[in-house]
């Protein structure tokens, strides 16, 4: 039967043709992905040296000048903000989602190449007033990232005057940016997959960054009103989040409004980002783990319906961050119920990871080691979240360092595992060439020994109790000395890990000219991405006619096939099967 | 290979930190016991599962390592492993939740005998109220809040007139008793912590919310703030008395009724005659004198007056060996032996004129504004202080002396008696000075308000 894919018209591709129209208004789903990567990238170091910043005061209280009370909120909050939405959002669906969407399906581009483009600078906006914060007076707010009003509106907090409008005003940019490349995503992922690619069909990467993004046109726009609500309390004078108080001695002109209504929003917002930001990893990992341990994904109906599973849950435990916020305590039950269940799904994701490398043929690559020190560190993050879901274990555990610890582990060092995984893994796809293997490795192992040294002991000073978002903690009888000097350590650990990324910064600029020339599909990649007539894929991806796909994402090791892997598209009467005299027969069509 | 020996290491070494770990819970001093239960059998759940799932994953790195020759098993699902691995997950989930949802069944249900002591937090500091004999606390609202009405107490409520008012971060408890500690915030959210207790919840501005517990140890336990509150959130720290049910009674009755606090403070009349004692070294308009060391105090407001001159008294403040002007002032105050006469006397201080302080020091002070932001939140943007946030005025005081108060607060002879709550603030923030240099930067701009 004869298919004609969308987009698939054999007329001219209308390549663009000058550097403008080739780099800077592209509309090339490929060029879009990279500009969105390097500019995450970019604000997610600027956000790496906000929280050195922060870990000099916390392990050396006092020795730097610049560093005092309002800068150390203001850091902090800037560090939060920049790392879960303009890093972690924007790099995993902005950068992977855009450049892997297409290819993994089989398209020529996203369905709407031009609104691609929009989306892009209208992202690139939304950093660049987030970064302006930086430079008007008052500096950026120091609200800490979860904004919460009063405090985030009100005097005593820094960057009270225009560092929170420019921040609720970035935001909302930001979601403008987001909805436009999200539709696109959706859109694309369910209308554009070539003959052959069906649902069950998709690599994991693909489930992952779709039902994230799903996930993330029903939450940002929690997000959204808040932000409007909140602009419209500072601004107007409404009285939304703001009741009748006193402060700093003076009554305030607001009534009736309730703190608490802002925090179901943000946390509705807020706990989805959380899987936003994991699905599209949990997906990538998947892939790499199947491709290096030339083996298939295991249980893949059963890892797709997690994903979905998890992506409904996770719209029902908002409120597990709001346990001691003074809600109605019953709600207690009903979340604490909802957070563990969630546990389950997770909890089979990753035995599944586990399983995939059992009795696989494991190469340790630069990606694979970052996939497994994925696992490594997901496996702690996770169990740490077992204790803060549990509504009545979260109660002396809240905002102390066992949630810094607890969430930096699960969805700071996890999904930045990941991202350097991918990052490494399609980077021959990406550029044509291979990066530099030894300072691969080099920026694993300090990466990960020493995040793990930062975070690991961070859960103890929780438990004993120590408050997060201190400035200092002198003067505490509770705390013993060892407690500063552990600080001090970490801080070092810190510091180090930080310098680290430099290897992983000059790596890929260095690879990008000098490294060696990538053989087509270096790894030995069965999905559809890696099966371009060139690579790097040109303008259009597929030159005359769009694949047709044969068989899922995770063909390694078919028995009675001589091949280690069969890509998706190569059709079954081409794959050279074992015959009964036990020789292999290529089969011509 | 390497990969498979170092994650077993960092399962050893974990397993290792949490045995050794001198950073635990601290011990606990409430009936919150059955929190830490909990908190132990999730470490032993997910204990156990982080141990045996990396520890599998480490042998099948090693066991699966490359090789050229091999292949790898085909091996898409297996339903039977997935049912099991996903019930025995069920099973963990479930001794783990269940446990919890009871506690947590407690934690919300407070027993009917419990007594009820309100905590209002401030930024960046704490109040507390008891219901005097009728056993209620009076009504509140922020209308009624004011200087000399801090908690918002309706004045028309008969069951607010004998509640018991303690100004001051230190909260007392009688051991072994049930308490319900009613939380109020005036200004922004704030969580009233006591690592001891176990048990918090935050205070929200618009709401009353509440816990409660039973102290069960008797002894001193730390209060910190874990909401972030604003820029002294790390500061805004407190102390919890646990002691038995006669001290604490004790301690109550030194406390003032709602009642008492709306009487005038004190006769400047007979606050006169007792100023002559001070009039030598503060002169006679309070206005200070370099040569005797003695600062300004016509300005002052009166809470701060008070708090300071009682601070004398007892020795909370002039109580450091090194701080030669303190014990001096400390040893004066046999002069003003009581409440009332320390009431008089700042009652006819409040009558002096306000004049500022001449100038000494003139250093850069463009420099100093931008370190005084760090001083705007609590003393004010024009320096003139801040009742709501305990700062008293800098504008207006004499130089030298804001400069040796500095230092005094610095080198911790000033502000650290473990009374002083207010003064251990500005021993954390007088420490973000870093030297000289800053100091009368910081001071230059002070005496341009």
């Amino acid at each position: 039967m004869s298919y004609t894919a969308i987009a698939d018209q054999p007329v001219h591709m209308h390549d663009p043709t000058t550097f403008v129209s080739k780099y800077i208004w592209s509309q090339d789903h490929k060029v879009i992905a990279i500009q969105y990567g390097v500019t995450a990238i970019f604000v997610g170091v600027v956000a790496l040296v906000l929280s050195a910043l922060m870990r000099l005061q916390l392990g050396f209280p006092d020795t730097f000048e610049f560093i005092n009370p309002n800068t150390y909120l203001q850091f902090a909050t800037m560090h939060g903000m920049i790392m879960v939405v303009y890093l972690l959002t924007a790099l995993l669906l902005g950068g992977f989602g855009n450049y892997l969407i297409p290819l993994m399906i089989g398209a020529r581009d996203m369905a709407f190449p031009y609104l691609n483009m929009l989306s892009f600078w209208t992202y690139f906006l939304s950093v660049l007033v987030l970064l302006a914060s930086f430079f008007v007076p008052g500096g950026p707010t120091g609200a800490g990232w979860t904004l919460y009003p009063p405090q985030a509106i009100l005097p005593g907090t820094p960057g009270v005057d225009l560092g929170i409008v420019l921040m609720i005003v970035s935001l909302a940019i930001f979601i403008v940016a987001f909805t436009m490349g999200g539709l696109n995503y959706v859109t694309t992922i369910l209308q554009a997959r070539t003959a052959g690619m069906t649902l069950m069909r998709m690599p994991l990467t693909l489930w992952g960054i779709f039902i994230a993004t799903v996930m993330g046109l029903l939450a940002f726009p929690a997000l959204l009103v808040s932000a409007i609500m909140m602009a419209m309390d500072k601004l107007v004078g409404t009285s939304f989040f703001m009741p009748a108080l006193i402060s700093l001695g003076e009554a305030v002109d607001h009534s009736g409004g309730s703190p608490l209504l802002f925090q179901h929003l943000f946390w509705f917002f807020g706990h989805p980002e959380v899987y936003i930001v994991a699905l599209p990893a949990f997906g990538m990992v998947s892939d790499v783990l199947a491709t290096h341990a030339r083996k298939n994904i295991f249980g893949y109906r059963m890892m797709v319906w997690a994903i979905v599973v998890i992506g409904l849950l996770s719209f029902v435990v908002w409120a597990h961050h709001m346990y001691v916020s003074g809600m109605n305590p019953t709600f207690g039950f009903f979340f604490a119920t909802t957070t563990l269940i969630i546990a389950i799904p997770t909890a089979i994701k990753v035995y599944n990871w586990v399983l995939t490398l059992w009795q696989g043929n494991i190469k340790l690559t630069v990606p694979m080691i970052f996939a497994i020190g994925f696992i490594f560190t997901f496996i702690h993050g996770g169990l740490s979240g077992l204790f803060l879901g549990n509504v009545i274990v979260d109660v002396p555990l809240s905002d102390t360092y066992f949630v810094v610890a607890h969430f930096h582990m699960v969805m700071g060092v996890s999904p930045i595992m990941v991202l350097f995984a991918a990052i490494y893994h399609w980077y021959p796809l990406m550029t044509g060439r291979m990066f530099h293997e030894g300072l691969g490795k080099w920026h694993f192992w300090i990466t990960f020994l020493g995040a793990y040294a930062v975070f690991l002991p961070i859960h103890y000073l929780g438990i004993l109790g120590l408050p997060r978002r201190y400035f200092s903690f002198a003067d505490t009888d509770f705390i013993p000395d060892t407690a500063h000097m552990l600080n001090a350590g970490v801080t070092v650990s810190a510091i180090i890990v930080a310098l680290a990324q430099l290897l992983f910064i000059i790596n890929i600029v260095w690879s990008f000219k000098h490294g060696k020339k990538a053989d087509p599909n270096p790894w030995g990649a069965a999905s559809l991405e890696w099966q371009t007539p060139e690579q790097p894929p040109r303008h259009g991806n597929w030159g005359d006619s769009l694949p047709v796909v044969y068989r899922w994402a995770y063909a390694y090791g078919v028995p009675g096939v001589k091949q280690d892997f069969i890509p998706q598209n190569v059709p079954t009467e081409q794959v050279m099967m074992l015959d009964e005299n036990g020789a292999y027969q290529e089969q011509e069509v | 290979m390497v990969l498979a020996i170092v994650i077993v290491l960092l399962v050893l070494g974990t397993v290792l930190l949490h045995i050794l770990s001198p950073w635990w819970l601290t011990p606990i001093a409430s009936n919150w016991s059955a929190i830490d239960t909990t908190i132990n059998i999730t470490f032993w759940v997910t204990g156990i599962v982080f141990v045996a799932v990396n520890l599998f994953m480490a042998y099948a790195i090693y066991q699966y390592r490359y090789k050229k020759e091999r292949r790898s098993h085909y091996d898409p699902e297996n339903k039977k492993l997935e049912l099991w691995l996903g019930g025995l997950t069920t099973l963990g989930i479930a001794a783990m939740l269940a446990p919890g949802l009871i506690v947590w069944g407690d934690f919300v249900t407070p027993p009917e005998e419990s007594a009820e002591v309100e905590v209002l937090g401030q930024q960046w500091h704490w109040m507390y109220r008891f219901p005097g004999e009728d056993g209620q606390l009076g009504e509140t609202h922020p209308r009624f809040m004011s200087e000399d009405n801090p908690f918002g107490i309706d004045p028309s409520d008969p069951a607010g007139q004998d509640d018991i008012l303690v100004f001051g971060n230190i909260l007392h408890l009688p051991v072994d008793q049930p308490v319900r500690l009613v939380m109020r915030a005036k200004d922004v959210i704030h969580n009233f912590a006591v690592p001891h207790f176990r048990a918090k919840i935050d205070m929200v501005p618009g709401m009353v919310t509440s816990f409660w517990l039973e102290p069960t140890r008797i002894g001193e336990f730390d209060v910190v703030c874990m909401v972030l509150c604003g820029m002294a959130h790390h500061a805004m720290r407190g102390k919890v008395v646990v002691e038995s049910p006669e001290d604490h009674a004790a301690w109550l009755a030194q406390h003032p009724t709602f009642a008492q606090t709306q009487q005038p403070i004190g006769d400047a009349a007979t606050g006169q005659s007792l100023y002559a004692s001070c009039a030598s070294c503060h002169g006679p308009e309070g206005q200070g004198n370099r040569a005797m060391n003695a600062p300004k105090i016509s300005g002052l407001p009166t809470w701060y007056l008070q708090r300071q001159l009682r601070f004398y008294n007892d020795r909370v403040r002039g109580f450091h060996q090194d701080d030669v002007y303190g014990q001096q002032m400390a040893a004066m105050m046999a002069v003003l032996p009581t409440e009332e006469a320390i009431d008089h006397v700042v009652a006819y201080i409040d009558t002096l004129p306000d004049e500022p302080a001449p100038t000494t020091i003139d250093r850069d002070i463009r420099r100093g504004e931008s370190l005084y932001r760090n001083c705007a939140s609590c003393h004010g943007d024009d320096g003139r202080g801040n009742y709501a946030t305990s700062a008293p005025p800098l504008a207006g005081q004499h130089d030298w002396y804001l400069k040796q108060q500095l230092e005094n607060y610095q080198r911790g002879i000033r502000g650290s008696h473990s009374r002083d709550y207010y003064g251990s603030q500005m021993m954390m923030m007088a420490r973000t000075i870093h030297n000289d240099q800053a100091m009368l930067d910081l001071i230059t701009y002070i005496n341009s308000l």
